[in-house]
């Protein structure tokens, strides 16, 4: 499974590259599938609602009203039909690729197990309104669809007397079995909505729309192909003769052929099997993870930052249970927790220059705790020496960084960009570890734990808290978001920051031994 | 701001994926039956005789019943399977042994089956035993037929109408 998640992952990393020449990492559809998939969803409804005010639902008569929209009307029902077919197709697209993405990178298992299934669910439902809609046009694939589905249904003789008899011959033919379809083809996308609802409980600010440029970008192209290929009907159906060739959407109807060819039991065992499969992936094998992220109340001042940050809703604030002078303490729920730390580093008492105690700050990631982090700092940064020490910070998710640390670069790894607290930047450069600060990651727009990047960014702009101090030097802290394609990036950088730093003069403090203090609390990395 | 370059680069994305779309939403075509071929569509649910026919009890038995679940005769539920031919042109096209449906084996007996024949002129020949017989059938009939090219001919079967029937 490992490799499978790697060969996806290549993919998609080179996919984002490539479409990132293009695009803004804002405007890059592959960084926004989720975002992409609400916006085709909302275009189907609404293009929906516009053709369902024209449509006849009469089983005779579904089939002209179709052709009136089309052809006598084809300015603007016309087009909302083709936007309403393109639309459902894109939905179909960005949804399997939002899902082949979160695949490649491991962020189905877990704690993430939830939104996976619901999504899988949601997917399904999606697929039974597109097919649904196909009938709905009682046209020669509507015929085929109609067919090949309740044969495929009959299959488990579950039923009566065959379902497909329904449409034997065009005497057999029954309107409430159409007017069935109708029904299901609106509920079905209702109840889909409601479970995208669910599907986004566990994660804070959800990006259910997308920027502005990607989504005109998106609409003018849907709007060109709808003019410049409108979607057309077949022939009427006629359950007296066998439809000719039929134009099959491949989109929703690809297994159509095989469900039609091989043995029933065989298809149904394969649906079931990957159905199951679906489902229990998240399982497949279980994700053995570090430990959540956990409260010292004695260091918790109920300042709520860790609440502000957390990309999963893993924190709640709660009336204060220890009695100290503060209205409220964090509460990690680990159900919820990725173990990304940007909590830890949003935490006002996550500052390495304290000596008093041992440091352990209000929130922090037991198994990569901010007082390992200073002693790997200070390990990297007694080792570094010359002119143009760089000390880099970055996580697992993001650039390459095996290799890299020399002589005049230290390496310090975190579970995301966004557990740095920016007061690390300036310990490094007062206790003289180091003469610049490099911090590396996931590509903008593309962090793994959502918003590690755009905190990291936001701290060091000073426009959320914890802000990074003023008397940090600009020219001596620098950022670079390149994902896992971006090593040569890195080095080119790493190079050019390297020569902009000996053209400085020495950090003004000198280099001072760190006085004795308490160990750090957890020491694995 | 994208450069010129960049925006170039965004419509030959947006080109190509609409043009994807727009290309798999119909294309390429799917057809199972072959060109000539004209279809035969054979369809019921039909319940077959009861397998033990009905026993009349007993008074003492009625008499030992709950008074609300006395009746004149046992009936076991259980159906026997239909047998059932189709002949084209006196040629065997489909035998089938149709078992009742329902986890008791009381339901109808049940047959959904397509057939591609070649279109032209054929003699449709149906039989149908729903009475346990070992040999022979209760319902025989026979169509002459002038099939075209993709025609989906449909016959049903239904008692009330005396058996087989072209829709």
């Amino acid at each position: 499974m490992r490799s499978v998640r790697a060969i996806v992952r290549a993919g998609f990393d080179r996919a984002e590259a490539s479409l990132g020449r293009a695009f803004p990492p804002a405007w890059n559809p592959l960084l926004n599938l989720g975002a992409l998939g609400f916006f085709f969803y909302w275009i189907v409804v609404g293009s929906g609602i516009y053709v369902y005010s024209f449509f006849d639902t009469g089983i005779t008569q579904a089939y002209a009203s179709i052709e009136y929209m089309t052809h006598e009307q084809w300015y603007l029902a016309g087009v909302m039909r083709s936007f309403h077919r393109y639309a459902s197709d894109a939905l179909v697209i960005v949804a399997v690729l939002h899902l082949l993405r979160e695949f490649g990178r491991d962020r189905y298992r877990g704690v993430r197990w939830f939104s996976w299934v619901t999504g899988m669910v949601v997917l399904v439902l999606v697929f039974v309104a597109g097919i649904t809609g196909y009938w709905l046009v009682w046209d020669e694939l509507a015929q085929y669809v109609a067919i090949v589905t309740t044969e495929w249904f009959d299959a488990l003789g579950i039923f009566g007397e065959p379902v497909a008899r329904n449409f034997l011959a065009p005497s057999t033919l029954d309107s409430r079995f159409f007017t069935l379809m109708v029904f299901i083809h609106i509920a079905v996308p209702l109840i889909a909505l409601v479970l995208l609802w669910v599907h986004l409980q566990r994660v804070a600010k959800p990006r259910i729309n997308p920027p502005r440029g990607l989504a005109l970008g998106s609409f003018v192209a849907l709007l060109v192909l709808s003019l410049a290929h409108p979607a057309a009907s077949r022939g009427p159906a006629n359950l007296a003769t066998v439809p000719d060739e039929v134009g099959l959407d491949w989109f929703y109807l690809a297994a159509y052929p095989l469900l039609e060819t091989l043995p029933a039991p065989f298809t149904w065992a394969t649906a079931l099997f990957l159905a199951a499969l679906a489902l229990a992936i998240p399982w497949l094998p279980p994700m053995r993870m570090a430990r959540p992220a956990r409260i010292d109340l004695a260091n918790c001042n109920g300042c709520s930052r860790c609440f502000a940050d957390c990309p999963y809703n893993a924190i709640t604030m709660v009336p204060r249970s220890d009695g100290a002078p503060f209205a409220a303490e964090a509460r990690v729920d680990p159900s919820l927790c990725v173990r990304c730390g940007i909590c830890a580093g949003a935490c006002p008492t996550a500052i390495p220059f304290r000596r008093a105690h041992a440091l352990s700050p209000g929130i922090d990631l037991p198994d990569l705790s901010i007082g390992f982090l200073r002693e790997r700092v200070e390990a990297e940064g007694a080792r570094l020496a010359g002119r143009g020490r760089v000390m880099v910070f970055g996580c697992g998710e993001g650039v390459p960084l095996e290799g890299l640390a020399s002589e005049r670069i230290g390496v310090v790894r975190l579970a995301c960009s966004g557990q740095l607290p920016p007061s690390f930047v300036d310990y490094v450069l007062a206790r003289d570890l180091a003469d610049g600060v490099l911090v590396t990651g996931c590509a903008e727009n593309a962090c793994h734990a959502r918003f590690g990047v755009a905190w990291t960014e936001a701290r060091f702009a000073r426009s959320r808290d914890p802000h990074l101090r003023q008397r940090v030097p600009p020219e001596r802290l620098r950022t670079l978001w390149a994902g896992r394609l971006g090593r040569g990036a890195l080095e080119a950088e790493l190079r050019a920051f390297a020569r902009s730093l000996e053209a400085l003069p020495p950090v003004a403090p000198p280099r001072r031994v760190p006085g004795p203090r308490a160990p750090a609390e957890v020491h694995r990395a | 701001m994208p450069s010129p370059a960049q925006w170039a680069g965004q419509v030959l994305f947006y080109a190509v994926a609409a043009g994807v779309t727009g290309l798999f939403a119909s294309w390429p075509s799917w057809s199972r039956l072959p060109p000539g071929q004209a279809q035969i569509t054979i369809a019921f649910a039909h319940g077959g005789a009861r397998k033990e026919a009905c026993r009349k009890l007993t008074p003492e038995e009625i008499a030992s019943l709950p008074a609300h679940e006395r009746r004149p005769s046992d009936c076991r539920r259980e159906r026997v399977p239909l047998r059932f031919e189709l002949v084209l042109d006196d040629r065997p096209l489909l035998a089938r042994t149709l078992p009742p449906s329902g986890l008791s084996r009381d339901g109808p007996s049940q047959l959904y089956e397509k057939l591609a024949v070649p279109s032209g002129r054929h003699t449709v020949t149906v039989r149908l035993a729903d009475s346990g017989r070992a040999s022979g059938f209760d319902y025989e009939s026979r169509f002459e037929l002038e099939l075209r090219p993709r025609q989906n001919l449909a016959i049903d079967f239904e008692p009330d109408r005396g058996g087989f029937f072209v829709r």
